[in-house]
C-alpha cells in the first residue's frame, strides 16, 4: 500500500502539493507514482524562473523501462528546483514525500489550491485505477 | 479482446508478487518486488530465474531435416553436431530478417526455440517451407526456463549435477524425479547460464527447487531486456526486423561458412542474392552499433541520431539505463561513416540534443561458459 499524508493536496496526474500558506507551495510526486515507476533514474525539471501552465508538462522522471511525464497540478512561477535529483534521482524512490521535492512555485492563483484533490480523493483516485 | 495466455508457473508468479504485463499475447511477469534494477544487478552478481514459457519451443523431424532448414535460413544446420545449438535466423526474399531463433542438433531431430510474437508465423513458414516429409510440432506442453548469472553453475550443480558437464552452446537431455529435462548452455543475459525444457505439469515444482536456493531470485521482462541490452544481444521486432538486413546488423557471424560465396552449399535461402552480396561488397546503407549516452537521461527506441555537423545519421531501436553500465545505452543503426567506435553523435531528446557515443558491444564483460 502507498503512503498518502493527509496534510498535502494531489492532482491526477499523481502529484503531491504542499501549501505554505504564503502564496507559494512544493511539489512531488507521490509515494503510488514512484511505486508505478520502479527505479528512477533520471530527473529532468525546468529552470528557476521559468512559468508553468495549469496541466502542462514541466519535466520529466524515468525508470529504467519508461520515461513519465510530469504535469503542473498549479499554474506559476518556478521558485526553486531540487538540483540533488540530477545526481541522485533514486532519491525519489526512497523519500517521495521528502528529500526527493521537485520544485518550489510562486502560485499565480491561490484558490486553485483548494480545487486540487484532497488524500480522501486522492486514496479513492488511485483505488480505482 | 482476445484473452492473455499464461504460462506453466503463472500461479507462481503471482504467489510471488509480480506485476504482470501482456507480452505477445501471454500474462507475463514484468518484474517482482525487488524491482527491476534490482533484479538486474541480482542477476549479474548471483543468479536469475526467468520464466521464458512464451518462446515457441518446435521440434523438426525428417531425414532431411537440416538440409530443408538450410532452404529457409543461412546458417550451417548440416554440420552442426549432436548435442550443440547454434544462432540463426530465417530470412525474407528481400534479405530481411523473419526472425531469430536458435537450433539444437537433438539427435534424431532439430530443436528450435523461436520468439513468441513470430511463433504462428515460423510455424506457418517451417510447415510450408519444408516440405512434407518433414514434420513440425509445437512442443507447447513443455515450459521453458532461464536460469542465469555467476551462481548458476553452483546450483545446478545441486539441482541436476549433470548440466554442468555443458560448455557453452551444449545442450543435453536428462531426467529429473522421473521427468524429461532438456538443457542448453545459453541465454540471453550475458552471463553463465542454463535454458531449460521441462513438462508444464512439472515446471512449477522445479521453478520451486531453483527457488530454494539463496542465490536465485525470479526475474522479470523488464529486467530482462536490460540484461539482454547490455550484452549487446538483438530484441526481434526492435533492432532485427524485416526490414534489417543481416550485414546491416552485424550478424554476419551467424551465416555458416558453408552458405557464403564459394562454400559447400552456398546461397540457397531467401534473400540469398542480396545478402550474398552484401557480404561481398559491405555496401549496406546503414550499420547496428552501440551507443553510450554521457549524460543521464536515457534515450529510448524510435530517437533521432544527428552527427556532430547536425545531419539525420540513425535511428535508436532500442535504448534504456543500462544499471550495470551506470550509464544510458542504445543500439542504433546509423550511416556506416558514423559508425566508428568513438564517434559522436547526438541523440534528439525532447527538443535537446543529447551527446552519445559509438561504443563497443556487449557493453559488459560476458561469462559465457568455455571450460
Amino acid at each position: 500500500m502507498s503512503e498518502i499524508p493527509q496534510q498535502l493536496r494531489y492532482s491526477d496526474s499523481h502529484e503531491w502539493i504542499l501549501d505554505h500558506g504564503d502564496g507559494t507551495v512544493t511539489i512531488g510526486i507521490t509515494d503510488h507514482a514512484q511505486q508505478a515507476l520502479g527505479d528512477v533514474v533520471f530527473v529532468e525539471l525546468p529552470e528557476v524562473g521559468a512559468t508553468l501552465s495549469i496541466g502542462e508538462e514541466f519535466g520529466v522522471v524515468e525508470s529504467v523501462k519508461a520515461a513519465s511525464d510530469l504535469y503542473a497540478p498549479l499554474s506559476g512561477e518556478v521558485l526553486e528546483v531540487n538540483d540533488t535529483l540530477e545526481d541522485q534521482p533514486e532519491q525519489l524512490n526512497d523519500s517521495p514525500y521528502g528529500d526527493a521535492w521537485l520544485l518550489k512555485l510562486k502560485v499565480e492563483d491561490t484558490n486553485a489550491i483548494g480545487e486540487l484533490l484532497d488524500a480522501t480523493a486522492y486514496a479513492e483516485l488511485i483505488e480505482n485505477e | 479482446m482476445c484473452s492473455l495466455k499464461r504460462t506453466a508457473l503463472y500461479d507462481l508468479h503471482r504467489e510471488l508478487g509480480a506485476k504482470f504485463v501482456p507480452f505477445a499475447g501471454y500474462d507475463m511477469p514484468v518484474q517482482y518486488p525487488m524491482g527491476v534494477k534490482g533484479e538486474h544487478l541480482h542477476t549479474r552478481a548471483q543468479c536469475g530465474l526467468f520464466d521464458v514459457s512464451h518462446m515457441g519451443q518446435v521440434e523438426v523431424r525428417g531425414e532431411q531435416a537440416a538440409e530443408r532448414l538450410e532452404t529457409l535460413a543461412p546458417a550451417n544446420f548440416v554440420g552442426l553436431a549432436e548435442g550443440h545449438q547454434r544462432y540463426a535466423f530465417f530470412t525474407t526474399e528481400e534479405g530481411g530478417i523473419y526472425d531469430d531463433f536458435m537450433t539444437v542438433n537433438a539427435g534424431d531431430h532439430l530443436y528450435l526455440v523461436v520468439n513468441a510474437a513470430c511463433k504462428e508465423q515460423d510455424l506457418a513458414l517451417l510447415r510450408t517451407g519444408l516440405g512434407g516429409d518433414v514434420e513440425v510440432t509445437l512442443r507447447d506442453d513443455r515450459a521453458l526456463l532461464a536460469l542465469q548469472g555467476p551462481a548458476a553453475h553452483a546450483v545446478m550443480l545441486k539441482v541436476l549435477p549433470e548440466a554442468t558437464q555443458l560448455l557453452f552452446m551444449q545442450h543435453g537431455r536428462y531426467q529429473h524425479e522421473g521427468h524429461d529435462i532438456w538443457v542448453s548452455r545459453s541465454g540471453y543475459t550475458g552471463e553463465d547460464g542454463f535454458e531449460l525444457s521441462l513438462p508444464n505439469e512439472y515446471a512449477e515444482r522445479f521453478a520451486r527447487l531453483l527457488l530454494e536456493h539463496p542465490e536465485v531470485e525470479p526475474i522479470g521482462l523488464g529486467a530482462r531486456d536490460s540484461l539482454r541490452l547490455e550484452a549487446g544481444l538483438c530484441l526481434y521486432g526492435n533492432d532485427i526486423t524485416q526490414t534489417t538486413d543481416p550485414v546491416a546488423a552485424d550478424l554476419i557471424w551467424a551465416i555458416g561458412k558453408a552458405r557464403r560465396q564459394g562454400g559447400e552449399r552456398e546461397a540457397g535461402f531467401p534473400g540469398a542474392n542480396v545478402i550474398v552480396s552484401r557480404l561481398i561488397e559491405r555496401d549496406d546503407a546503414r550499420r547496428r552499433v552501440g551507443l553510450i549516452a554521457e549524460g543521464r537521461a536515457p534515450v529510448r527506441e524510435g530517437t533521432v541520431l544527428f552527427s556532430a555537423d547536425h545531419h539525420e545519421v540513425g535511428k535508436v531501436t532500442s535504448g534504456t539505463f543500462g544499471p550495470s553500465v551506470g550509464k544510458p545505452i542504445m543500439m542504433a543503426y546509423v550511416d556506416p561513416g558514423e559508425a566508428a567506435l568513438g564517434t559522436q553523435l547526438f541523440a534528439e531528446v525532447r527538443g535537446k540534443r543529447l551527446p552519445v557515443q559509438v561504443s563497443q558491444m556487449p557493453f559488459v564483460t560476458t561469462h559465457y561458459y568455455r571450460g
